[in-house]
C-alpha cells in the first residue's frame, strides 16, 4: 500500500541481549511500505547500540526503555513495555517480526490493551474496515495453516498490531536514511513482571543452526533409518552445513525433534536446501519454501517434492548422496 | 496437582485443505480432524505431571459438538476431566474464545480449587493466532511462557525450557502458571485399550460459551474478520532434473559451483 504521510508505525526491535535479530529488518521493510514515518522501540539498556543500525532503514526516532527488570528477555516485562508505548505514542501500527519472541511480545501487549493482533502478515493494505476500500481499518494477508493457506482479513480501525511472517519479504535498506534519534522512554514496571524473565541459558555451542545454515541437507522417511543419516552428515559438514528433516522422522525417533523442518518445526531459508528422501507434504514443504534453491533427491519421479524443486536427482538417496560428497572432495583435490 | 490443558480440534496436519465455494471457509467434507500438534504434546505433558506429583488433569476445548472426539482422544491417553465450551461450528476469534476460555476457567476453579498450571499448545494447526493462551493468562493475572520445549514442576515453581537462537533458556514461573507447549517436548503416547474403554466412558461437562461474550463485553474491539482465504501462490518451478542415479553427482556440483556454496 502506498505510505501514507500521517500514519506512524512503531516497530518493536526484537534482540537477544543487544545482538539484533535479523528478521527485525524484514519488519522494517514492511513498516516503510505503510507509512513515511517508522519509529523503533527497543526494550532494554544492552539494546541501545542497536540505534545505529537501524537509521540504514528509514527508521526516524528510537525509543529506548531501561528498567532493572528488563536485563534479560521476559515476555510479560516486555509486552508490558509495549502496551505503555502505545497509549504513550499513539502509533497507528505496531509491528514487529513473527518470530518466536516477536508473536509473544505482541500478543502479550495486545492482551493488556484488548485490542486485536494479526501473527505473520506477509502484506498490510489500507482501506479496510468495510470491504470497500474506503474504511479507516487496514487489510492484512497472512499465513494460516503454517503457510498452506493464506487469508485475507480486515483488521477493525484504530491501532493495528501486526507481526511479519519471517522470509516473507527480502529486508532492504531506505532510499532515505532515517536519523534514529535515541529518545529516553520511561516506564515504571512493576517489580513482579519479572517472574517471567528468563532464568539463565545453556549457550549453544558455536557453529551453524538449522535456521541460519547456508545449506541444509534434509531427509525424509526415504532415509530408513537413524544411522543411514551418516552420508547426510558428511555431505552437510562438506559444505559448511547441517542435517535436518521431516516430522515422519522425529515421529520415528529416528533424529531429535529440533533438526525438523516444517510447520511444527524449523522453517529454513538456505542457499540450498537438499532434500533427500522426502515426498514433501504440505506441513514440510512451508518450513523449506524460503529456500533460496532446492535440490530434491528422490526415486519418485513424481513427488511433491520434486516437482516443486528447482532441480532434482531421480534415483536412491543412498547412492546419490554419498557420490555427491565423493564428487565434491574430488574437485577439491584437483 | 491439578492441571488443566486446553486444545482445538483442526483438520489433520498435511490434509490437502480445499476451500468452500465462496471463498471463506475451509470445506471440512472430506478431512480429517486431530489435536494442533503442539496440543497432542501438551496433553501428553499434561499425563506425564499427574503421573510424576498425583492429583488429575482435566482437557477443555471450544468448538462444535464434534469436538468431542478430541477431548475423548486426550481422555483415551490418560487426562481424566472433559470440558466442551459447544459453539455452533463457526469461528472464534482469539479475543472472544479468550474470554469464553477465561469465563469457563473461573467457574471451574471457583468449584474445585485452582489448576496449578494450564498448558495451551504453542500456536493452532489451523489459524495460527498465536494468542489465546496468552491473553487467557493475562486475563487470570497468571505467568506465562510460550514455546515450552521442557517443563518440570517443584516446590510451586514450573521451571520451562525453551529453545532461543543463541541456546536453551529456563523460565521459572511461580505457580499458579500458564505454559504454551511446543512440539517436540515429548513423544505423545498413544491410546491403550484400557484408555479407550475410559474414553467412551467419560462424561463430557459442557460450560455455555455465550455468556462470557454477551453482556459488557459484546461490543469488544475484535477481530480479524476474514475476507477470503486461497492458497499460497503455487511456486512454479520447471524442475531441471539433473540425472538419474550417482552419476548425476557431476551435474549436482556444477550446480552448487554455480550458486556458489562450494
Amino acid at each position: 500500500m502506498a505510505p501514507v504521510a500521517n500514519r506512524t508505525v512503531l516497530a518493536v526491535v526484537e534482540h537477544d541481549r543487544g545482538t539484533v535479530a535479523p528478521t527485525t529488518f524484514e519488519a522494517l521493510t514492511v513498516a516503510r511500505t505503510v507509512s513515511d514515518r517508522v519509529d523503533a522501540l527497543t526494550i532494554g539498556a544492552t539494546a541501545d547500540a542497536i540505534a545505529g543500525d537501524l537509521a540504514a532503514y528509514g527508521v526516524a526516532s528510537v525509543h529506548q526503555v531501561h528498567d532493572d527488570v528488563l536485563t534479560d528477555y521476559g515476555p510479560e516485562a516486555w509486552g508490558e513495555v509495549v502496551a505503555h508505548a502505545v497509549r504513550a505514542l499513539a502509533p497507528d501500527v505496531v509491528m514487529a517480526s513473527g518470530t518466536d519472541r516477536g508473536n509473544e511480545v505482541l500478543a502479550q501487549a495486545a492482551a493488556r490493551l484488548d485490542l486485536p493482533f494479526a501473527a505473520n502478515c506477509t502484506e498490510l493494505r489500507t482501506g479496510g474496515g468495510d470491504g470497500g476500500g474506503d474504511g479507516d481499518g487496514v487489510e492484512v494477508t497472512r499465513i494460516r495453516w503454517g503457510g498452506s493457506l493464506l487469508e485475507d482479513a480486515t483488521l477493525p480501525g484504530g491501532i493495528t498490531i501486526v507481526t511479519i511472517a519471517p522470509h516473507a519479504v527480502e529486508a532492504g535498506p531506505a532510499a532515505t536514511p532515517g536519523a534514529a534519534e535515541p529518545v529516553p522512554f520511561t516506564v515504571r514496571l512493576d517489580r513482579s513482571l519479572g517472574r517471567s524473565v528468563v532464568r539463565g541459558r545453556v549457550e549453544r555451542e558455536a557453529g551453524v543452526t538449522l535456521a541460519t545454515a547456508p545449506v541444509v541437507v534434509g531427509g525424509g522417511r526415504g532415509v530408513g533409518s537413524a544411522e543411514a543419516f551418516a552420508p547426510l552428515e558428511e555431505l552437510a559438514a562438506e559444505l559448511g552445513g547441517v542435517v535436518g528433516c521431516s516430522r515422519a522422522v522425529t515421529n520415528n525417533g529416528w533424529r531429535n525433534h529440533a533438526d525438523q523442518v516444517g510447520q511444527t518445526g524449523t522453517r529454513i531459508a538456505p542457499e540450498v536446501y537438499f532434500a533427500c528422501g522426502i515426498s514433501g507434504a504440505i506441513q514440510h514443504w512451508v518450513g523449506a519454501m524460503a529456500s533460496k534453491h532446492i535440490i530434491a533427491v528422490n526415486t519418485d519421479r513424481q513427488a511433491n517434492i520434486v516437482t516443486r524443486a528447482g532441480y532434482a536427482v531421480i534415483g536412491d538417496l543412498h547412492e546419490v548422496v554419498p557420490a555427491i560428497t565423493a564428487e565434491i572432495r574430488r574437485r577439491r583435490r584437483d | 496437582m491439578r492441571i488443566l490443558v486446553c486444545v482445538k480440534r483442526v483438520p489433520a496436519p498435511g490434509s490437502k485443505i480445499n476451500i468452500t465455494a465462496d471463498g471463506t471457509a475451509v470445506d471440512t467434507t472430506n478431512l480429517g480432524f486431530t489435536v494442533s500438534p503442539h496440543e497432542e504434546c501438551a496433553v501428553e505433558a499434561a499425563v506425564q505431571l499427574i503421573e510424576g506429583h498425583g492429583g488429575d488433569a482435566t482437557v477443555l476445548t471450544l468448538g462444535a459438538v464434534e469436538a468431542g472426539e478430541q477431548l475423548r482422544y486426550a481422555v483415551s491417553v490418560g487426562i481424566q476431566r472433559a470440558v466442551l465450551l459447544p459453539t455452533a461450528g463457526e469461528e472464534w476469534d482469539p479475543q472472544r474464545t479468550a474470554r469464553a476460555i477465561t469465563s469457563a476457567i473461573r467457574q471451574m476453579e471457583s468449584a474445585d480449587g485452582p489448576f496449578d498450571a494450564i498448558l495451551f499448545g504453542n500456536e493452532s494447526a489451523d489459524s495460527g493466532g498465536f494468542q489465546v493462551g496468552i491473553r487467557v493468562a493475562h486475563a487470570l493475572g497468571r505467568p506465562m511462557v510460550n514455546g515450552a520445549k521442557g517443563l518440570s514442576i517443584d516446590d510451586g515453581i514450573a521451571r520451562v525450557q525453551r529453545e532461543a537462537d543463541a541456546g536453551r533458556e529456563t523460565y521459572e514461573l511461580p505457580l499458579p502458571a500458564v505454559i504454551g507447549v511446543k512440539e517436540g517436548i515429548n513423544l505423545p503416547r498413544y491410546p491403550t485399550m484400557r484408555g479407550r474403554l475410559a474414553s467412551k466412558k467419560v462424561e463430557v461437562a459442557s460450560i455455555d460459551p455465550a455468556d462470557a461474550t454477551s453482556g459488557p463485553m459484546a461490543g469488544a474491539v475484535t477481530g480479524p474478520t476474514t475476507i477470503a482465504l486461497r492458497p499460497p501462490p503455487e511456486r512454479t518451478s520447471e524442475t531441471v532434473i539433473l540425472g538419474t542415479g550417482p552419476d548425476a553427482a557431476v551435474a549436482v556440483v556444477d550446480v552448487l559451483d554455480e550458486i556458489g556454496v562450494l
